[in-house]
């Protein structure tokens, strides 16, 4: 049997990443910028000024009719039955073992019209999924390869987009989310993001793009923004304690323990309600925790240990180049897991001192 | 500053290496600092320690990823650059100079006859002889 090398998928602004000199790599099936200038100036940037983000990778489902809003408050743990049109929240997919499938954010964009984004690399799980829950009066569309999102992050992203887009931005409250124009292109304007910043997330057609791309790049020169790559995106997230789907949460891991428990609206029914309540009830027998590492960079796949035993795993690690430490989320057992806790991390077989803090690892300044 | 100095011998996993008498100064080269990116910490042995030729005498993590640092030749540290652990964006913004690694007192003259001159090094990373300055 003849066989082929997978084709790496391009979004439709692969030619501006190039341009722009950004190294790429691959990344859910999708030739992505890591980075253009570096890791800690875009980081910078965003923390500072704006930034842009090409996330065109990510998944967008939409739901329809007027079984669309039961559909979706059956599949995912937050409240989407008290949604009002124009807002947004964010959710799990739970299977029936109470697990989590992906996290998301549901967007009530119509009276009977939803759109929610899910992870790049969960597109084909998911929608199978919920096709599986689907309700007979909802009808279901994937259109994650013909849609494109451009975010826009930052204390200056608001000025930004305001002088490309005929939609009232500012006014817009946080998860809020309404219809517009950027660039003259038909987008869904959306307050959310992934940086622990205020900022925008602008989804259009594939072909408008590159001219919204263009447009709010332009706006931005004198404000510094600057173009972002998956490794800030990575920075900023955790040091804003975003999880990450495949590294922090998973299949194997339960909204408790993943400290998503504020996720789960438990009087609801939803797909592995029961088990989630009772896993709350109980109590898990581990708890993700935020570290600060003393010397050297935790890495996702460490090993936590105390007095030389292991006892954790770090899932997501890194330099937090605000708040100037080296930050780790890891499971670790639920008595370990207090602020204060004194760890260490595994790091090239030298057992590092590492202490759990309060999480975000950063908030914003208000 | 020239990406591969001309008064300076290199490893093929990219360290640099001054001689001075039979002391010699060693770190990454500008090659390497743009392949690991933002240097976020530097692990290095204490004064003292013995380094082997090709074996790894340190650590150098840029907020991607960890990297070995080899030992392009062996010996006994006689310094380490505390400057350096302190602050590691120096290996970044200047690899050949305040970001240097280590001082070693040389065990085998000899092994210097086995390090790449400036323009094998440039072959090495793919650079054209006579670029490369900025």
């Amino acid at each position: 049997m003849a066989t082929e090398a997978p084709t790496m998928r391009r979004t439709p602004l692969y030619d501006k990443h190039a341009a722009l000199g950004a190294k790429m790599v691959p990344f859910a099936g999708y030739e992505m910028p890591i980075q253009y200038e570096g890791i800690v100036a875009e980081h910078r940037a965003v923390r500072g000024r704006a930034g842009l983000f090409d996330l065109s990778h990510m998944g967008e489902f939409f739901f329809r009719g007027r079984g669309a809003g039961k559909t979706l408050d059956r599949l995912v743990s937050s409240d989407i039955a008290g949604l009002a049109v124009g807002q947004a929240r964010y959710g799990l997919l739970t299977n029936e073992r109470g697990t989590i499938v992906d996290d998301v954010i549901v967007y009530r964009i119509g009276e009977a019209e939803y759109m929610v984004v899910v992870n790049a690399a969960n597109i084909a799980k998911d929608r199978a999924h919920v096709l599986a829950h689907l309700d007979e009066d909802a009808t279901f569309d994937d259109r994650s390869f013909g849609t494109a999102l451009v975010a826009i992050q930052g204390p200056r992203a608001v000025d930004i987009l305001a002088s490309e887009t005929d939609a009232d931005v500012r006014s817009l409250p946080s998860f809020g989310v309404t219809q517009g124009r950027v660039a003259g292109a038909r987008a869904t304007i959306a307050r959310t993001g992934y940086t622990g910043e205020d900022g925008f997330e602008v989804f259009v057609a594939n072909a408008d793009a590159a001219g919204a791309w263009d447009a709010l790049l332009a706006a931005g020169g004198a404000a510094g923004i600057k173009p972002i790559g998956l490794g800030a995106r990575d920075t900023l997230r955790l040091e804003a304690r975003f999880s990450l789907y495949g590294n922090d949460i998973d299949e194997t891991t339960d909204p408790i323990e993943a400290g998503l428990g504020w996720t789960c609206k438990l009087d609801k029914p939803f797909v592995g309600r029961d088990v989630i309540a009772a896993k709350k009830a109980a109590g898990t027998k581990r708890k993700i925790a935020g570290l600060v590492v003393q010397g050297g960079v935790a890495r996702h796949g460490h090993e936590v240990t105390q007095d030389g035993d292991v006892v954790g795993q770090v899932t997501s690690g890194t330099y937090g180049p605000t708040v100037e430490k080296n930050i780790a989320l890891a499971y670790v057992p639920t008595p370990l897991s207090k602020v204060g806790s004194a760890l260490a991390i595994r790091i090239r077989g030298k057992d590092v001192p590492a202490t759990v803090v309060k999480t975000p690892f950063y908030r914003r300044p208000e | 500053m020239s990406t591969v100095p001309d008064n300076l011998q290199y490893s093929k996993e990219h360290e640099w290496v001054r001689a001075d008498g039979d002391v010699v100064t060693i770190g990454i080269t500008h090659f390497a600092q743009e392949q690991l990116g933002d240097v976020v910490f530097v692990e290095l042995p204490e004064k003292g320690a013995t380094v082997r030729q090709y074996a790894s005498l340190g650590v150098v993590e840029s907020v991607k990823a960890a990297s070995d640092i080899y030992a392009p030749i062996s010996g006994e540290v006689v310094e380490r650059n505390v400057k350096v652990i302190e602050k590691p964006e120096l290996v970044n913004s200047a690899p050949y100079g305040d970001g240097w690694m280590i001082k070693v007192r040389l065990a085998d003259k000899g092994e210097l006859t086995q390090l790449l001159s400036p323009s094998d090094y440039r072959s090495h990373i793919g650079e054209t002889a006579g670029a490369g300055g900025d």
